[in-house]
């Protein structure tokens, strides 16, 4: 017998509303944020990687093996917990004035998720003819001009559809933040629960949340790739 | 202008390139020919140095390719290549693909560089195509783009390695006319092709090749009319009467 009152006014108006509502803002921020430095980074990881200079192809491997096998709720906690006992008193003090759950946040969802999207962007350069690499050179670009101007801009239109799955893993990744303070979606939805309850409507609205913000994403992405990246693919 | 003393390459254990000694002056059309595999591509490709050399002495446009002062990035910006393959860049319209270098390289004005751009491409007769994209293009119409965005740089010497033979019957013509209006206006050209009516007609110079080793070199008149190396006989032989 099914004795559960459902009471959605709980998650669409009122106090709790509002703090969906902030929670929102808060795993919005984290997933811009994120994109934006995780997708730079990880240009400049997957250029590293292919670098004919040793040291620096090495240190890449080893940032994309290191940061790619390990939990992403480990270094979240690492930049979290573990970072400040290495640091000096003064940086801590100023950290701990700081938003310093969410920059722990950022810090690692970007690490994780560049290690990802690096590995995509090489695949996408390898992809890409090598005569294409020739042609730019015999024109007198230098090797990190010939990346800029014509091999990443090509391997980038390839990588568009792994590139959106690795931005939507970040976006729902961000979730994790709650397990260190920071006050994002997941974070609310569960305080509402706690406060009323409502485990239900709480969580559903939570879930409609997470699948608009990824259908947005992936919409996005896709309106950037037809009317700035390709407008005139042939096929 | 081009130089080549005692230029050896390998390639693994394959002797590529063996003991070419070559001097090409400003404002010489010199066409390489020989059958496929006699290392006439890889020497065109180590003149702006896509393939280095690995002995002897190269000096291009005065720099030693073999000096490490030496800027390749900037002798190559003075020598221009066109590729079998045609090689343009499939994410840049027709008028990007060629303003590009001219624009990040040599700094100029966006445009100066159009307006180059758009007389380049009167000049090979694609000025209608300004914003097509190279997949929208034909062959013939694709290597003549490619002309015209190594034309851009202002090139002292233009490279051509087999610039027509990916291209169908009909549309070679329309690449070698371009290229034969280049010749005499200064340039120096090095083309690597078999058409043997081009270099009839247009070089000032044949070099034959086969084994990594120019067997030959003479004026076009001469080397058609009297080759003198039992393999450049049997090669123009065979140019010309395929069947046989």
């Amino acid at each position: 017998m099914l004795t559960y009152q459902f009471d959605w006014s709980v998650v669409t108006s009122g106090k709790y509303f509002e703090w969906l509502v902030s929670g929102f803002k808060v795993t919005l921020q984290l997933s811009v944020v994120g994109i934006v430095l995780a997708f730079i980074v990880g240009l400049l990881i997957a250029v590293m990687r292919m670098s004919n200079f040793r040291p620096v192809r090495w240190f890449a491997l080893a940032y994309l093996e290191f940061f790619r096998n390990t939990p992403l709720l480990v270094q979240i906690f690492f930049w979290y917990f573990g970072s400040y006992k290495i640091l000096p008193t003064a940086v801590n003090d100023w950290l701990n004035s700081t938003n310093f759950e969410f920059a722990a946040a950022v810090i690692a969802l970007t690490i994780y998720t560049s290690a990802f999207i690096a590995e995509d962007i090489r695949s996408g350069v390898l992809s890409i003819p090598r005569e294409q690499m020739e042609a730019a050179r015999s024109a007198g670009f230098s090797y990190l001009r010939s990346m800029q101007y014509i091999i990443l801009p090509q391997a980038v239109r390839i990588t568009v559809p792994p590139l959106v799955n690795q931005f939507l893993n970040l976006a729902k990744n961000s979730s994790l933040a709650m397990t260190i303070g920071v006050m994002e979606l997941t974070y609310q939805a569960r305080q509402v629960e706690s406060y009323t309850f409502k485990g239900f409507e709480a969580f559903t609205a939570a879930t409609v949340v997470y699948l608009v913000l990824s259908t947005s994403i992936t919409a996005l992405v896709h309106i950037y790739d037809k009317r700035v990246l390709n407008p005139n693919r042939a096929v | 202008m081009i130089q080549f003393s005692g230029v050896h390459k390998w390639f693994k254990q394959l002797h590529v390139l063996n003991d070419i000694n070559l001097r090409i002056t400003p404002g010489e059309v010199l066409v390489v020919c020989g059958p496929s595999g006699s290392g006439k591509s890889t020497l065109i490709r180590t003149i702006n140095q896509l393939e280095p050399i690995n002995e002897g002495k190269l000096v291009v446009d005065g720099m030693d390719l073999l000096d490490k002062k030496t800027d390749i990035n900037k002798l190559r910006a003075e020598i221009g290549f066109v590729f079998q393959q045609f090689n343009l860049y499939p994410h840049l319209s027709v008028l990007s693909n060629i303003t590009l270098a001219p624009l990040k390289i040599r700094k100029m004005q966006k445009k100066e560089a159009e307006e180059q751009a758009m007389t380049l491409l009167a000049r090979v007769g694609l000025a209608e195509k300004r914003d097509a994209y190279p997949s929208q293009l034909s062959g013939g119409q694709q290597q003549r783009v490619a002309i015209a965005r190594a034309l851009a740089m202002k090139p002292k010497i233009m490279l051509f390695d087999e610039p027509t033979s990916a291209l169908d019957p009909e549309m070679i013509g329309e690449v070698l006319a371009v290229m034969q209006g280049l010749a005499g206006t200064g340039i120096t050209m090095v083309v690597v092709t078999h058409e043997m009516g081009f270099a009839r007609e247009v070089a000032h110079r044949v070099a034959f090749m086969d084994h990594g080793v120019v067997l030959e070199e003479a004026k076009p008149e001469e080397f058609f009319r009297n080759p003198q190396h039992e393999r450049a006989q049997q090669f123009l032989k065979q140019l010309l009467s395929p069947m046989h």
